[in-house]
């Protein structure tokens, strides 16, 4: 079963004082996640990450499309109950602390009184906030908050879980207790979708990402099929004190380090390099294709697509009026499609 | 998981408001409270012959009635726009908890808080009254009525603060549950002038006259200062009357709520 499925979800608002202008803030989403699954949704600020995630919480409601939660219309309470949520920059009462806050949402989450307050305990002690569990959380610091967000979250043992920018706020130590648990919950069954524009996370702990930008998914994939594709290029590493003269010839870049040589040229360069290393005499320590890293994908998706230039991704930043126009106009056509 | 009875959830976010408010310092008016009225029951005992009885009932029960209401509305206008600013509220409804649930919780929380700053309150005006008169009398069984009432008003101030904060800012909203609170003290005379009042004047004086909570109905404290006794009907419609406004105000709060998008 589909732990999450989105299905066109789209939220509009409209700002300004006198004249009111329709802002996009997520264009038509669809996306389905299995349970099970870690997802990485990617996008830099602004993208729609937090609107994406605020919608499926029902903060916000949505202008068009829905969304089920583990099989059921979200906004359930009986749904709610197993969803964990951790957002972004999260605050707290602050006349409370953690021990009373984590009791108090055990409480909200239906926790029968029965083991709640050893839930807490485990909690507490899982995030490392034991020692701290009886101060108030306005003595807090941001990194102790982001630590009782995500025992609130994963509290009532949720098969869902949700996190808007979980390592922010922490230490590189923070990061990697982070990174652990998600990978503990992931063993444990449970789903996770988390947003962040960290790159290195997502790719060290999703099965599958999203890249959003500008309210619109451009790319959704497995991260070792992303990451895996190559650029048609290869990369060779031989033993040399000079770049040799043919495989400049054949469009190699190189650069010498040491007593080895560092040359990455056209894949179809690929025997014609190794026949120059022949000639020469040369060792030849590795060849291998040039795999992307996440990085160059997420930036490959957030580049306008070709034929956009430059002057309409300014006029499409600044002036939304034209957007809009094309949002009624799709409005008018799926009114129409609705009534057909 | 079961997310469990509606009514639990609501106490525990009532619980949750009286123990910010606790935590708060909001208790801390009683010592304000105690000092004003130890103070003047000692300079009563000094100064007046045989009218000590009406000042203290007066004076005590004014104080209750102010001091409650003060805090009435400045919590309650920040009731539901506080835990949206502060983006407490995401953790809450991210649970199962419907957004009707929590405005009532957030409700039942304050008015708590009220009753038990009124409850210590009605201790101190009665303390003050056995200062200056020395032992009870079965008149003043009347202020308790006077109280109630006084408790009554605060059900409809928190409601109606909790209202306009539902769709304006704080600052507009103390301002508006403030002065629907000052006009709501004279209903009675506003009633008076629209019977007087003819034409189109006349219909939207009785209009307004009506549509105001009538917090003059509620205020007996001068009646039962002179020791005179509150008739039962007048007890039964009071307390009809300030359920059925606070839970329209409420009603409308919920309605608003329901539909806003969280920042």
């Amino acid at each position: 079963m589909a732990a999450i499925e989105i299905l066109d979800l789209e939220k509009s608002y409209l700002v300004g004082f006198w004249r009111k202008r329709l802002k996009l803030a997520l264009r038509p989403l669809r996306l389905t996640i299995e349970e099970g699954e870690v997802f990485g949704f990617l996008g830099p600020n602004g993208a729609g990450k937090t609107t994406t995630l605020k919608l499926l919480m029902g903060l916000v409601f949505p202008t068009a499309g829905t969304a089920r939660l583990l099989g059921r219309a979200m906004g359930d309470p009986a749904v709610k109950s197993q969803i964990g949520f951790l957002p972004e920059q999260p605050y707290f009462y602050d006349h409370l602390s953690a021990r009373e806050l984590l009791n108090y949402y055990g409480q909200l989450s239906g926790m029968p009184a029965k083991g709640r307050s050893a839930r807490v305990e485990q909690m507490l002690e899982r995030v490392g906030l034991s020692a701290s569990a009886g101060l108030q959380l306005r003595k807090f610091s941001k990194g102790m908050l982001q630590r009782v967000g995500l025992a609130q979250a994963i509290l009532h043992d949720p098969k869902l879980v949700f996190l808007d920018e979980p390592m922010s706020g922490l230490d590189p130590m923070g990061r990697r207790e982070v990174r652990d648990l998600i990978q503990q919950l992931r063993s444990e069954g449970k789903t996770v979708f988390f947003s962040t524009h960290i790159l290195s996370d997502a790719e060290a702990l999703c099965d599958r990402v999203g890249v959003i930008h500008q309210g619109e998914l451009r790319a959704v994939g497995a991260v070792a099929e992303l990451i895996s594709e190559t650029q048609g290029k290869i990369e060779i590493i031989f033993y040399a004190q000079k770049v040799p003269a043919g495989l400049t010839s054949l469009g190699a870049e190189a650069g010498v380090s040491g007593d080895m040589v560092n040359a990455v040229l056209p894949e179809e360069q690929q025997d014609a390099a190794l026949e120059v290393l022949r000639r020469e005499r040369l060792k030849l320590i590795s060849l291998t294709p040039v795999r992307r890293s996440l990085e160059e994908y997420y930036i490959q998706k957030l580049r306008p697509p070709e034929g956009q230039n430059k002057d309409e991704q300014n006029h499409e930043g600044q002036n939304q009026d034209g957007r809009n126009e094309d949002i009624r106009k799709e409005k008018a056509v799926d009114r129409k499609g609705v009534g057909a | 998981m079961n997310p469990g009875p509606t009514n639990a959830r609501i106490g525990y976010i009532a619980f949750n408001t009286f123990r910010e408010a606790v935590r708060d310092r909001v208790l801390y008016n009683l010592i304000a409270f105690a000092l004003l009225l130890s103070g003047a029951a000692i300079i009563v005992g000094e100064i007046s012959i045989d009218i000590e009885r009406l000042v203290v009932v007066n004076l005590g029960l004014t104080a209750v009635s102010l001091f409650g209401v003060v805090i009435a509305i400045f919590i309650g206008i920040g009731l539901v726009s506080k835990e949206i600013d502060k983006r407490t509220l995401y953790t809450v409804l991210s649970r199962p908890v419907r957004r009707w649930e929590f405005v009532l919780g957030k409700f039942l929380g304050l008015t708590g808080t009220l009753v038990v700053n009124t409850f210590f309150m009605a201790i101190g005006v009665f303390l003050a009254l056995l200062y200056v008169a020395d032992k009870f009398e079965k008149m003043d069984l009347w202020v308790l009525v006077a109280l109630y009432f006084i408790v009554l008003q605060f059900l409809i101030v928190c409601a109606l603060a909790l209202f306009f904060s539902s769709f304006s800012t704080p600052l507009m909203s103390a301002v508006f549950t403030f002065a629907l609170f000052v006009i709501g003290s004279l209903a009675e005379d506003m009633r008076g002038f629209a019977r007087t009042t003819h034409g189109v004047a006349g219909w939207l004086a009785t209009a307004i006259a009506y549509l105001v909570p009538n917090f003059s109905a509620l205020n007996v404290i001068s009646q039962v200062a002179h020791g005179d006794p509150v008739p039962g009907r007048l007890i039964l419609y009071n307390t009809v009357y300030a359920l059925l406004y606070s839970a329209m105000a409420i009603s409308g709060a919920v309605l608003i709520f329901q539909r806003r998008n969280l920042k």
